[in-house]
């Protein structure tokens, strides 16, 4: 199994050295898309397979990478569920791309790059030593950048791809000492050496701040995710679909990786440290989103939000297996899963529908679109399902893993720590408020892209995407209603994961009545969404018929009412600022320093008024802006260095040859 | 057989609550009209007022899309639902497990989400103003009546309405503190849920604080008879869930006899009347608030609901 995801792998980066050998040839691109769905569906069933047949893994050592360590690989339950994220985000994606892809201006900018960064993120999640977990870490980060900094004429996706290209960095260099404390002095680097030795608290404490540091700053936690609202919309958009929707995942994955697996037992308070980034980045996320008018930018911001859920979700298991309530962790760890796959899902087919959009119009800014549901009823359609389920509203998915994590919250009190006891209701007040915000979020998001009248004759013109983008874009809508009317399935197919990482599951779900999912005991709670969905249908359905038989089923068009006052100019609508202005108020005005600034024309005037909303991004402003300039600052002084004589610069050496010596002689 | 029994509890449920609905809305103006010293309308207007709106023809603006025509449809549809799932006279419904208290707010969630978009979709200002104010009140809405979910399920254990009311029933539960908190919270949340006064006022028009109305301005037929009749719902949803959590004597629990079911049904119409002439009362007595002073009344419910929850993590007596 092993070996054929490797060849898999393999395929990938042919196909890339292949992309950069057709070169501009008119149909490569469709060679390597097609090419990239094929081997991604394939690693997709093998994946499936190895998850839910529960085979033992067998380990492969192949002779590459450090002479005296090779590299491992294996493919456990953990590393079979997220290949299935990945390349199931990674087969949608190509799809996407085969209709898309004939938007790109500059093709060999992004075809090399695009099987390259699949081969990257598969062989993250199958390595199984720290040093190919690294090499192929950073394959991802740069193969992803170079994705990021496609379009390279624009000055702001030159800034993102800066920004992102220092965050990873930032984050692999994290990740490294991580390793390098696990793997101890002997550095012995194989997973398995260093899952049987155990690390002193201090050192697995420190371990677990620097995994936080290296996989938060990849998945976009608060207040490390200042790069990816920046790059994810920057990329084209399929892409960013990868990015957004299966890129932070694995960031994810690297994090249950090391602090539920390669640690050892987990303290309480990790869980803490956890929870409260978890809670304060899903608020954060979705409150940046709710700011934002670009449709892509909205859309990162919000996987900021959904890796918060995600985050949440795993301190609670951390904190029940830290207390070894191990149906609770499993529980817990089961609702963060189920949301990392729930959330590639309507995530990549969100910034599809973004990406149709973009194509379609030219814009990404929603103040210049409006009224697309009448120029591209399908993508509208799709979209809209892409919304409800990120709301999290039944019957779909996002509902199902943020009503699993409600339920591992309210095990908590049974936890003996008094600081979780106090915080944890908090982190769940958080996550209930981020979940509203969400909808208030994506009511915007549609609403103003795909409803309203066309803001600019873009709009107005738009055509709707071509077929293999939309068969894209159906075949996910189709999953997120199905994981959200028979969750049972998904949740019995992460058992394995559980029972691998945590030594307890979930029960066993399928065999239940009418296909309900209870987590813990019936008379405590049960969800059926399949019978929800039934009933919704079939009320309305009634409700349809009844009426137009028996009531009246005329019609007739006319100007809109507006109580009287319809002005047909459509910026008299309410644009994406104004939808926002009552939460802008609200929650803003601390947060964000929101500030209106109201000119009036003076007295007799013919003039506009005009209304100007200025908003401060405080953690850029007091976290990165100062220590940018503190290097800026720091550069400024030594570039002095660069230009002294020789005669200097042997002073230099000598003197710190006679630092050292010092140094050594004082050292007891 | 008991299946056929069950499944007709459960029909009698879905209809009762359709058909009581209007009446709670009468009731309610009714009330506040003597209050004031007015006649008022009929009881039965309400009925009237939604059979003469689905005899009369959709106006529908030019621009609407297909998601218009649909929306009310949807809206009722879960408002619907939800109601049913609500134990109101029998608990132990035949589906009540199918959805929990937080999939019957979240399904409330879900009306609420298409409604607003129903605002913006004929592109006009009065439905822009409605549906942002609207979802800027459920912002704060839902995290409170979230923080009362989690009250009542850490007391009874369960996040099942079945099983709360059955509990709250039972000998065991005497006066805490946690749940006068949640009771406040609930009842502020249920205001603000229903668009009544403080918050929103359901009898404006042409009134630039008016939020729900507002936002449904472009309905008009049989769409706005589905839209007036899923208010008219929620409000008795939520005085169910009250009276269901706080106030569940007369409830009859199965398997419950005749008389038992009797006396549900008489017991759940007398909580529906006291519950509207509460409102009524408190409604008279109470001026509309600004907008921006509704989210410091609903971070208050959020506050209460919270300090609610952390007494019981505190200590399970509280």
């Amino acid at each position: 199994m092993v070996l054929f995801v490797l060849a898999c792998v393999l395929a990938l980066l042919i196909v890339a050295a292949l992309a950069v050998a057709l070169g501009g040839r008119p149909r490569s691109g469709n060679f390597v898309y097609g090419a990239s769905l094929i081997i991604t569906l394939a690693l997709c069933a093998s994946a499936l397979f190895s998850l839910i047949s529960a085979s033992t893994p067998s380990p492969v050592v192949l002779p590459l990478g450090l002479p005296w360590l090779g590299a491992h690989f294996r493919i456990d339950a953990l590393a079979a569920f997220f290949l299935i994220v990945v390349n199931l985000g990674g087969a949608a994606a190509s799809l996407f791309a085969l209709g898309y892809g004939h938007h790109e201006e500059s093709p060999l900018r992004v075809l090399p790059f695009y099987p390259a960064y699949l081969a990257g993120m598969n062989l993250v999640v199958v390595a199984d030593d720290a040093f190919s977990f690294l090499v192929s870490w950073e394959f991802m980060s740069l193969t992803s950048w170079a994705l990021v900094i496609a379009h390279h004429r624009e000055h702001e996706n030159l800034r993102a791809g800066y920004v992102y290209l220092l965050m990873a960095s930032f984050g692999t260099l994290a990740l490294l000492l991580a390793f390098g404390l696990l793997a101890g002095a002997d550095g012995n680097y194989a997973f398995e050496a260093i899952r049987a030795s155990r690390p002193t608290a201090s050192i697995a404490a420190l371990v677990l701040i620097l995994v936080l540091l290296g996989a938060g700053s990849k998945a976009g936690v608060v207040p490390l995710h200042a790069w990816l609202p920046l790059a994810h919309p920057a990329a084209p958009s399929h892409v960013s679909a990868l990015m957004s929707g299966v890129m932070t995942k694995v960031a994810v994955y690297g994090f249950v990786r090391i602090a539920l697996d390669l640690i050892g037992p987990p303290v309480w308070w990790w869980s803490m440290l956890v929870l409260v980034i978890g809670g304060i980045t899903a608020v954060m996320g979705v409150l940046y989103a709710l700011m934002q008018h670009d449709l892509k930018r909205l859309l990162a911001y919000h996987t900021v939000e959904n890796i918060g859920i995600i985050y949440i979700g795993l301190g609670l298991a951390l904190a029940f297996k830290a207390y070894a309530m191990d149906f609770a962790a499993a529980l817990a760890l089961t609702a963060a899963l189920l949301h990392v796959f729930n959330h590639s899902i309507f995530k990549s087919l969100l910034f599809f529908g973004a990406g149709a959009v973009l194509g379609a119009t030219g814009e990404r800014d929603m103040e210049h679109l409006g009224g697309l549901i009448h120029r591209m009823p399908q993508t509208a359609f799709v979209f809209l399902v892409g919304c409800v389920a990120i709301s999290a509203l039944p019957p779909l998915n996002g509902f199902v893993s943020e009503w699993l994590t409600f339920q591992a919250i309210l095990l908590s009190p049974q936890l003996p720590a008094w600081g979780l006891k106090f915080l944890i209701p908090a982190v769940g007040a958080l996550l209930a408020l981020s979940a509203a915000l969400a909808a208030a979020c994506f009511v915007k998001a549609f609403g103003v892209s795909f409803l309203g009248r066309p803001r600019t004759p873009a709009a107005a013109n738009a055509q709707e995407t071509d077929i293999e983008s939309r068969i894209a874009m159906f075949f996910l809508a189709a999953l997120c209603l199905l994981a959200g009317i028979l969750p049972g399935l998904f949740i019995d197919a992460l058992a394995p994961v559980s029972t691998a990482l945590i030594a307890a599951s979930m029960p066993h779900q399928v065999g239940i009545e009418w296909l309900t999912i209870v987590p813990i005991a019936e008379s405590r709670s049960s969800y059926n969404g399949l019978l929800v969905f039934f009933f919704v249908a079939a009320s309305g359905w009634i409700a349809a018929f009844a009426i137009h038989r028996l009531a009246s089923h005329q019609l007739r068009r006319a100007p809109a009412w507006d109580c009287g006052y319809p002005d047909a100019r459509p910026e008299t609508q309410y644009t994406a600022s104004s939808f926002a202005q009552p939460i802008r108020r609200v929650y803003g005005m601390s947060l964000f320093r929101a500030r209106e600034i109201g000119a009036m024309p003076p007295p007799g005037a013919m003039g506009p008024a005009r209304l100007t909303v200025e908003l401060r991004d405080l953690i850029w402003d007091y976290g990165y802006a100062p220590v940018a300039s503190f290097v800026g600052f720091a550069s400024e002084r030594l570039n002095v260095l660069q230009f002294l004589t020789i005669r200097r610069y042997l002073t230099l050496v000598f003197a710190l040859l006679v630092f050292l010596l010092l140094v050594l002689a004082i050292w007891p | 057989m008991a299946l056929i029994r069950d499944l007709g509890f459960q029909a009698m449920q879905m209809l009762l609550v359709f058909l009581l609905a209007p009446l709670l809305t009468g009731l309610v103006r009714k009330m506040k009209a003597r209050l004031l010293r007015r006649q008022g309308p009929p009881l039965l207007q309400p009925y009237r007022d939604l059979i003469r709106l689905l005899r009369k023809e959709v106006v529908l603006a030019e621009n609407a899309s297909w998601l218009f025509r649909v929306i009310p449809y949807i809206v009722f549809a879960g408002t619907w639902v939800a109601a049913s799932l609500v134990p109101t006279f029998r608990g132990g419904l035949l589906f009540s497990w199918s959805a929990d208290l937080i999939a019957i707010i979240a399904l409330l969630g879900s009306a609420r989400f298409f409604l607003a978009l129903a605002g913006l979709d004929v592109g006009t200002s009065f439905g822009g103003i409605g549906s942002s104010r609207e979802v800027m009140i459920a912002t704060l809405a839902e995290p409170a009546m979230l923080m009362i979910v989690f009250t009542l399920a850490l007391v009874a254990g369960s996040t099942q309405l079945t099983t709360i009311a059955s509990y709250m029933l039972s000998s065991g539960v005497g006066l805490r503190v946690s749940l006068g908190l949640a009771l406040i919270a609930l009842i502020m949340v249920a205001i603000a849920e229903n668009a009544r006064i403080p918050i929103d006022n359901p009898a404006t028009h042409l009134e630039l604080t008016m939020v729900h109305e507002a936002m449904v301005l472009e309905y008009s037929g049989r769409h706005l008879a589905l839209i007036d009749l899923s208010s008219e719902l929620k409000l008795l949803l939520y005085i169910s869930v009250i009276g269901c959590l706080f106030v569940p004597w007369g409830l009859a629990v199965p398997p419950a006899s005749l008389q038992g079911i009797a006396i549900g049904i008489g017991a759940y119409v007398t909580k529906l009347a006291l519950g509207g002439f509460l409102l009524a009362a408190f409604e008279t007595s109470i001026a509309k608030m600004r907008v921006f002073r509704v989210p410091a009344f609903l971070g208050a419910a959020l506050m209460l609901g919270l300090l609610a929850t952390l007494l019981l993590f505190v200590s399970r007596s509280l």
